[in-house]
């Protein structure tokens, strides 16, 4: 007897849920003036990733199909060390400029 | 274990949740507000999790992304008072759309286009036994590694944040 979920929802369904996130992550990553808006957009497109990994983990065969699960957990745990990271250099840049605005921050600018 | 037609209504209302939420995001115009439709969009992320049937990577989700990421980010919109709270784009918003959008195309045409080895498994039975065995076997090494991670990031997080006049290059 088929899977109700497989019968149901196609991976391509899945994958297009992922690619729209990782989308929408990108953009927010590349369009936001905010420092804190564009972590927000990395860690959508991370999640989007995830997203991905338990879709293909569920969906299609392989000799390890859990392997897809601690790739996630693994990702997980990198993007909160990547977070804690990124928001205290946002609050570093805030002691010295009182913005976060990366467009005001130019001291590298030639 | 969800063993219903209903998973497939499930599915599809999580993942407008999400979306709708994710560009929310984008769109509002004030920062905490934003941060807020994030913390709701990773919820949403959670439930397609259990969806797939992934239930410990869900509980991960709920307990890192939903709780301590938002919190952090929540954190760190407070302790930035004076900075610009507005939500708003650079110049180059269009071409960044331009990109995402040409991006979004790029993956839907692959995930249609591939022809998938598609099994016929059925749900995963409670995977937290079965991770926690793959972390200490097969995957014991970059478990380590992830645990060095985390004590550097927190050390340097802390010593980015630490005030500067009690050390000596004040």
């Amino acid at each position: 007897m088929p899977d109700l979920l497989l019968a149901h929802v196609p991976l391509e369904h899945v994958l297009t849920l992922g690619g729209l996130l990782f989308a929408i992550g990108l953009y927010l990553a590349l369009a936001k003036r905010n420092a804190i808006g564009i972590l927000m957009g990395v860690e959508i497109m991370l999640n989007a990733v995830n997203v991905t990994l338990l879709a293909f983990s569920r969906y299609v065969v392989s000799p390890r199909p859990l392997d897809g699960h601690v790739f996630a957990v693994f990702v997980i745990t990198v993007a909160a060390a990547e977070a804690a990271v990124a928001l205290a250099l946002a609050v570093a840049v805030y002691k010295h400029r009182d913005t976060v605005n990366i467009d005001e921050i130019d001291l590298l600018r030639w | 274990m969800i063993d219903d037609t209903g998973i497939t209504v499930a599915f599809y209302v999580l993942a407008a949740t999400t979306v709708i939420c994710a560009l929310m995001v984008a769109f509002v115009r004030e920062l905490i507000q934003a941060v807020l439709f994030l913390a709701l969009s990773f919820v949403g992320v959670a439930g397609i999790y259990v969806v797939l049937s992934a239930d410990f990577v869900a509980v991960v989700q709920v307990l890192i992304y939903a709780g301590a990421v938002a919190v952090l980010m929540t954190f760190a919109v407070m302790l930035t008072p004076a900075a610009d709270r507005h939500n708003s784009e650079t110049p180059f918003w269009g071409p960044a759309a331009v990109l995402a959008g040409l991006v979004l195309a790029v993956i839907v045409f692959v995930a249609y286009d591939t022809s998938w080895r598609l099994t016929g498994r059925e749900a995963f039975p409670a995977t937290a036994a079965s991770l926690g065995e793959a972390f200490l076997k097969p995957y014991v090494v970059p478990f380590e590694v992830a645990s060095v991670l985390l004590m550097t990031a927190m050390i340097g997080a802390i010593v980015l944040t630490k005030d500067e006049e009690d050390g000596a290059d004040a």
